[in-house]
């Protein structure tokens, strides 16, 4: 445990170094906060104290800006040469995993938390549903896991992070819109099963309130699929 | 603690990188691995760190065995790979710090430590500046912090003077000559020299097979058992002396030495030594022995022999 938490400090301090943290955070907030305050269907369009509109963008600049904090995870490491020297320390290959996993999950964490005044100003506007906001948040935590779960296998597949960042959304944009596309199109078994893959589906049951086994199944396959497939990554440039 | 390989072979695809290799380092020695460019000299070493799985063969690190005690060995073991790979944007300080907690330094030692390293490696004037500032000396000192900051007792150094300048070759020699009394130390180099200067015992690898092991001493007398003499032999005409020299019993060889009059190259047959024949026989003809030397092997000369053909 000491040593996930020693990996995520440094992987922590190197996105607040290299910057990568203040620009997503502005850029997370600065988008979600447009979206949500001023501009097409805000808050004052649609006249009701919620805030579906705020977690309706969330769901997008996660999507996108979650790939660009995971592509240098492994990729830079692997490109260097210091996973060398990181998987030689008395570290297991999970313990790396986890580390790089909770840095970037804290410091979604504290962009979400950083939109905790939206939702203050939002309950001063009128009666809010509190309990869907919880869900709601609860919903964009799993689905940040998700996301930082296929990145960093991306992350591992390339020593490129272009490439990385590229394979990340490619992989996510499947889960993002094209399974909800496709169910939509298909009716009966097949068009259940894609449906159940589609993480909008998901999200939106859980953002409305309601957190259903079976989308919680759902993001800790993703998310579990996602990592072992990592560890096999990095234990096969080892073994090759 | 002893390092054990045997029958180590590592296979990338097609190409044995290592082949069937074993051999042993006991504590206190400083093994030195000698090796043209991918002779398989950095992927015993990554083996041996456990970051590499290898295809056949077992490592052991004193009573710990690669197979089943891998997260003991990397305890005990001080690693600088190849091209010293560093986080560039980490200060030095913060760098050693998170190496040290890594390794499970207790909280309390893990400063004194550092400062310790910071003596030692001759870093107290950049500790603060970022990695990537340092010039290639420096930042191959903070490599060599990080490798010793846990005080292992096994130290795998993969050219551990590349791009470093002659003061600070001759400061890591001592260094590694140092601590490699109490602990056990291999280093790769490409450099002959260094390996002679600073390791008890040298190993030849080529083609991912060992060619030749121990002292450059032993090297030497292996290469070469037969004696070789250099003579300059004067008051005589030099084609008779040349032929009177080839003529003796004990003499295998002889030749002119080019650019320097009345010298002779004399090899002699197995086991024998010509230098009393020699003596003998300018006596007998009247001539005058000015000069008779041995002449040793060069290092240099026993590698290329060993790893070319």
């Amino acid at each position: 445990m000491n040593q996930i938490w020693t990996i995520a400090k440094r992987e922590l301090g190197s996105f607040f170094d290299s910057l990568m943290a203040y620009i997503m955070m502005v850029a997370f907030l600065g988008f979600s906060g447009f979206f949500t305050w001023i501009f097409g269907t805000d808050i004052f369009f649609i006249k009701q104290a919620t805030m579906q509109p705020f977690f309706g963008i969330a769901y997008w600049t996660l999507f996108f800006f979650i790939p660009a904090i995971t592509m240098r995870l492994f990729a830079e490491e692997n490109k260097s040469g210091t996973i060398e020297l990181l998987l030689t320390r008395p570290v297991t290959d999970w313990q790396v995993i986890a580390g790089k996993f909770l840095a970037t999950f804290l410091l979604i964490l504290i962009a979400l938390g950083l939109t905790l005044p939206y939702y203050i100003t939002v309950a001063s506007l009128g009666p809010v549903d509190h309990g869907s906001v919880i869900t709601g948040y609860i919903g964009l935590m799993l689905i940040s896991c998700a996301y930082i779960s296929i990145g960093l296998f991306a992350s591992s597949v390339s020593n490129n992070q272009i490439v990385a960042y590229l394979i990340a959304l490619v992989i996510g944009i499947f889960f993002h819109i094209i399974f909800d596309l496709l169910a939509s199109n298909l009716s009966g078994l097949p068009g259940e099963i894609i449906s159940f893959l589609s993480i909008s589906q998901h999200f939106e049951s859980v953002s409305r309130g309601v957190i259903d086994s079976r989308d919680l199944i759902f993001f800790f396959s993703v998310i579990f699929i996602s990592l072992i497939l990592t560890e096999m990554n990095i234990l096969k440039k080892r073994t090759a | 603690m002893d390092i054990l390989v045997e029958n180590l072979t590592k296979i990338y695809g097609t190409q044995r990188a290592v082949d069937n290799i074993t051999f042993r380092v006991k504590t206190g020695e400083v093994l030195g691995f000698l090796g043209p460019n991918g002779a398989g000299k950095t992927t015993t070493m990554k083996a041996i760190t456990t970051y590499l799985v290898p295809n056949e063969g077992s490592i052991s690190v004193g009573q710990y065995t690669l197979k089943d005690q891998a997260e003991e060995i990397k305890k005990h073991i001080g690693y600088l790979p190849e091209n010293n790979p560093l986080y560039q944007e980490m200060p030095v300080i913060d760098y050693l710090k998170y190496v040290a907690e890594l390794q499970g330094i207790e909280k309390p030692r893990i400063r004194k430590r550092i400062l310790e390293m910071v003596r030692l490696c001759g870093l107290e004037g950049e500790k603060h500046k970022n990695i990537s500032e340092l010039s290639k000396g420096y930042k191959q000192r903070v490599g060599l912090a990080q490798a010793l900051i846990h005080d292992p007792d096994v130290l795998i150094l993969d050219e551990p003077t590349a791009g470093l300048d002659p003061n600070q070759i001759v400061e890591i020699r001592e260094l590694i000559k140092k601590i490699g009394k109490e602990k056990t130390v291999i280093l790769s180099s490409h450099i002959l020299a260094e390996v002679e200067a600073t390791c008890d015992r040298i190993l030849i690898i080529s083609k991912g097979k060992i060619v030749a092991d121990g002292t450059a001493e032993e090297l030497r007398k292996r290469a070469h058992g037969k004696e070789i003499l250099k003579v300059r032999i004067e008051d005589g005409e030099a084609n008779t002396v040349f032929t009177a020299l080839k003529n003796l019993d004990t003499v295998e060889l002889v030749d002119f030495i080019k650019n320097e009059e009345s010298s002779y190259e004399i090899q002699s047959k197995d086991g024998v030594s010509s230098r009393r024949a020699v003596f003998k026989l300018c006596v007998s003809k009247g001539w005058t022995l000015t000069g008779m030397s041995s002449i040793e092997t060069k290092l240099e000369d026993i590698f290329r022999e060993l790893t070319m053909n």
